[in-house]
């Protein structure tokens, strides 16, 4: 693939990146989120149709104008949710859309038996009868992987195989990707998890914001100059002073008993057991790369995710929230990664989205005050800067950076104890990000407490008072005061 | 010329073509334009506003209740059995029994997590069978309690009484989804549960109260069309109910997807879809060919309201 170019709207979400694919090679495709990883992955299996650049298999030019193609020229992706039906067999599954025929009935007999022919010889010892919803996911990948060989796969496309396997599946999936790439095909391999990059990928490509950053062998290559990639950071110049913050936050005075305190929080194998805690008047920043399980971290504090182990405690006395609605109650606001689909409700007024939360506050008898709900909008829109051409204007209709104000304004009109944001500058305009961070900073002096998310290291580095390290759902390192630098947090990060 | 640019915004889309069916009603249809005819067409139309009501206010929230035809039938069967024990308990029951449907088609939605459509479709037809089950396997029971049947009969003034109760609910409908809590987490929770959830909106409480409302309002209408026949036939109370009440709500503008509820625009759905029955019936258009045009009139209505959602 060469010159790749993808735009939507006005947004490129790829501007000229260039993949090449070895035969039997395992080539890995790395980048924190928006740098395109995914678009290249749809262009390459035929699901989004490039604006420019040209593509190759086998040395002919290719245009896959549909998956359909892709997979018959041997192109095909395995998803991370998989795409197959649960309720049928794993033949019918393997066969699907092509079922052999004999009389224009479908040959079971025939079906079942080339199934267990192509499961054994890539040494899986599964049933082609079972249902495909009895297998585990492991499993069920796996099938996945034996339909798109079946199929002539030249290439494969596997986007994050492991991200719901447990260690031992992962083992056998490797040894799986091992047998394949010793029969020529090549895989695309994508993943968060730098372990298993390094056990398994022959290459690595870095993306960035849309363009490709570098490709390089991943013998040699170290993993902080990886993470250092990825970030868009060179080692030696690390910048400082661009941020709304005013520099490393002092030490605050510490109580001895923190407003929130989370220890060796579990769930799945996203979260390990991770421990934070938060005092008052404290911006605790969360690092760490994607899938390091920071955001799964926050949502369960706030109650959003469940928890399988772990305890919590605020203000000293036990806390466990089991919804969203628990948390709020004790004084917790959450503000998501997600804007639109986990904060802004697009069709309601700024008004309405603003005074959520707080509506509870703001009615007697279920009744809103009408005058109350006013006051407070009018305080939150003039001390916030937001513009909007009326409290009554749709949220959706507002820039980023405006409705996000919002969202901190929702959580602001409860008067929260501590507030967990998860990347709160992600996607939004360099004024409006100084002004948000500016705002932070205020609120803790106050006595607030933040718990502050963010894949920008230089927020992390200018406006926290200590900053935790998470990887692979564990904590790896908690830096404090001067400790607190670029290089400190990717050293952690990386494990190097 | 753009024939498209002569198309009314599409807020008003609904109210243009009301007015227009009017007006050509009143220069040509026969008697259309008399007081009595006024009154007959709000009497006919109060039954499927009460329900169009509770339905716009479940497909706000993304949903839909299929059950309320069905819902009609329990609340006019419960009261007939129980009138000889007076009208205030046949009444109570009626509404307790149609709310329970509600709250029933409410808990499955939201903690079992079916489908609305799967949820209301089993509450339809378990509903027919409930009530013929109560009134003793589908006889017809007749009722002639005053009180009761003033319900559907009676007048204040020239208003017909279900013509009041409609506008009742009508006026509580904007109140609540204006003013209260409640109604801002209906709409909350049809335009986007996962940030309504994370904003703390009780969204699990919220579908169960649109249900059990639904429900409430669709008992008032079965009470009310008991009492206009005098008599409760669980079989026909309430038949094809849900569709008129679907109808009203979508060609009023209210969005399938939920997320907006505007019930202004479903009096005027509703009274679109009344002024078409009634016209025709003055008409004497066959009622084959009615049904025809009913359809075309709602697809031109919702065509000019295309993109509201953009």
């Amino acid at each position: 693939m060469e010159g790749i170019t993808k735009r939507f709207g006005a947004a490129t979400a790829l501007n000229r990146v260039d993949f090449a694919l070895a035969r039997g090679e395992v080539h890995a495709l790395v980048g924190e989120n928006g740098a395109g990883k995914s678009t290249l992955v749809k262009i390459m299996t035929g699901a989004y149709h490039r604006d420019e650049g040209i593509m190759s298999l086998d040395g002919n030019l290719v245009d896959f104008a549909t998956p359909a193609e892709a997979q018959a020229a041997g192109v095909c992706a395995v998803h991370q949710e998989i795409h197959l039906l649960r309720l049928r067999t794993v033949a019918e599954n393997i066969f699907l859309g092509r079922e052999p025929r004999r009389w224009r009935l479908v040959d079971w007999p025939r079906m079942n038996a080339e199934t267990r022919a192509l499961l054994t010889g890539l040494g899986l010892d599964i049933d082609p009868q079972a249902t495909l919803g009895s297998l585990n996911t492991a499993r069920q990948q796996m099938v996945a992987i034996a339909r798109g060989l079946s199929i002539g796969a030249k290439v494969l496309v596997l986007d994050e195989p492991t991200s719901s396997l447990s260690e031992r599946e992962v083992t056998i999936l490797h040894e799986l990707i091992g047998r394949l790439k010793d029969q020529g095909t090549s895989i695309v391999y994508i993943s968060h998890r730098f372990d298993e990059l390094y056990a398994v990928c022959d290459r690595v490509t870095v993306l960035r914001d849309g363009a490709l950053v570098a490709t390089r062998p991943i013998d040699g290559l170290e993993r902080i100059d990886l993470v250092c990639l990825m970030l868009g950071k060179s080692r030696e110049a690390l910048r400082e002073g661009v941020t709304g913050f005013a520099g490393h936050r002092s030490h605050a005075a510490v109580a001895s008993v923190p407003l929130m305190r989370a220890e060796s929080l579990a769930h799945g194998t996203r979260l390990r057991g991770v421990s934070v805690d938060v005092h008052r008047g404290e911006i605790v920043g969360l690092a760490g790369l994607l899938g390091s399980g920071r955001t799964e971290m926050a949502r369960a504090i706030f109650g959003a995710t469940p928890r399988d182990d772990g305890a919590m405690q605020l203000d000293g006395a036990p806390f466990d929230p089991t919804t969203p609605h628990d948390a709020i109650a004790a004084g917790i606001g959450f503000v998501s990664e997600d804007r639109a689909a986990e904060g802004i409700i697009p069709d309601l007024s700024v008004r309405e989205n603003l005074t959520l939360a707080a509506l509870p506050l703001l009615a007697r008898y279920g009744i809103v005050s009408r005058t109350r709900q006013t006051e407070i909008v009018t305080r939150f829109m003039e001390r916030m800067g937001i513009k909007a051409s009326s409290a009554e204007q749709r949220i959706r209709e507002l820039s980023g950076g405006n409705q996000q104000k919002v969202l901190l304004a929702r959580w602001l009109a409860m008067e929260p104890k501590l507030l967990i944001l998860d990347e709160p500058t992600r996607g939004i305009d360099i004024g409006a990000k100084g002004e948000i961070q500016r705002l932070l900073n205020e609120l803790a002096d106050d006595g607030l407490g933040v718990l502050m998310i963010s894949s920008e290291l230089e927020e992390l580095v200018e406006g926290s008072s200590r900053v935790v390290v998470l990887r692979d759902g564990r904590n790896v390192a908690e830096l404090r005061g001067e400790a607190i630098s670029e290089q400190a947090i990717i050293h952690a990060m990386a494990d190097s | 010329m753009n024939w498209r640019r002569l198309a009314p915004a599409p807020e008003y889309a609904a109210l243009v073509v009301l007015i227009v069916l009017v007006a050509m009603n009143a220069l040509f249809t026969p008697n259309f334009a008399t007081a009595s005819n006024l009154w007959n067409v709000l009497l006919q139309l109060s039954t499927v506003m009460l329900c169009a009501v509770g339905m716009t206010f479940v497909i706000a929230t993304g949903g839909v209740d299929l059950s309320v035809g069905s819902t009609m039938a329990v609340a006019g069967a419960i009261a007939a059995v129980l009138v000889p024990r007076g009208a205030s308990v046949a009444l109570g029951a009626a509404l307790i029994g149609a709310t329970v449907v509600g709250l029933l088609n409410g808990a499955l939605i939201a903690w079992l997590r079916v489908q609305p459509i799967v949820v209301t479709l089993a509450t339809l037809i378990a509903g027919r069978g409930l009530a013929q089950i109560i009134s003793n396997d589908g006889e017809l029971v007749s009722v002639d309690q005053l009180f009761f049947l003033a319900l559907g009969r009676g007048h204040v003034g020239p208003v017909p009484i279900p013509v009041i109760v409609a506008l009742v609910a009508v006026a509580a409908a904007v109140f609540v989804l204006r003013a209260t809590t409640t109604g801002r987490y209906v709409l909350a929770v049809g335009g986007n549960a996962s940030a309504a959830r994370l904003a703390g909106v009780p969204v699990r409480k919220t579908i169960v109260t649109v249900y059990a409302a639904s429900a409430m309002l669709s008992a008032v209408a079965g009470l009310i069309v008991a009492a206009r026949l005098g008599a409760s036939d669980a079989a026909k109370i309430g038949q094809n109910m849900e569709l008129d009440a679907i109808a009203a709500v979508v060609v009023g503008g209210t969005a399938l997807a939920g997320g907006r509820a505007t019930i202004g625009g479903t009096v005027v759905g509703a009274l679109i879809m009344q002024v078409i029955a009634t016209s025709f019936n003055m008409l004497l258009v066959p009622y084959s060919w009615s049904l025809a045009l009913k359809a075309a009139i709602i697809l031109v209505a919702v065509y000019l309201q295309r993109g509201k959602r953009a």
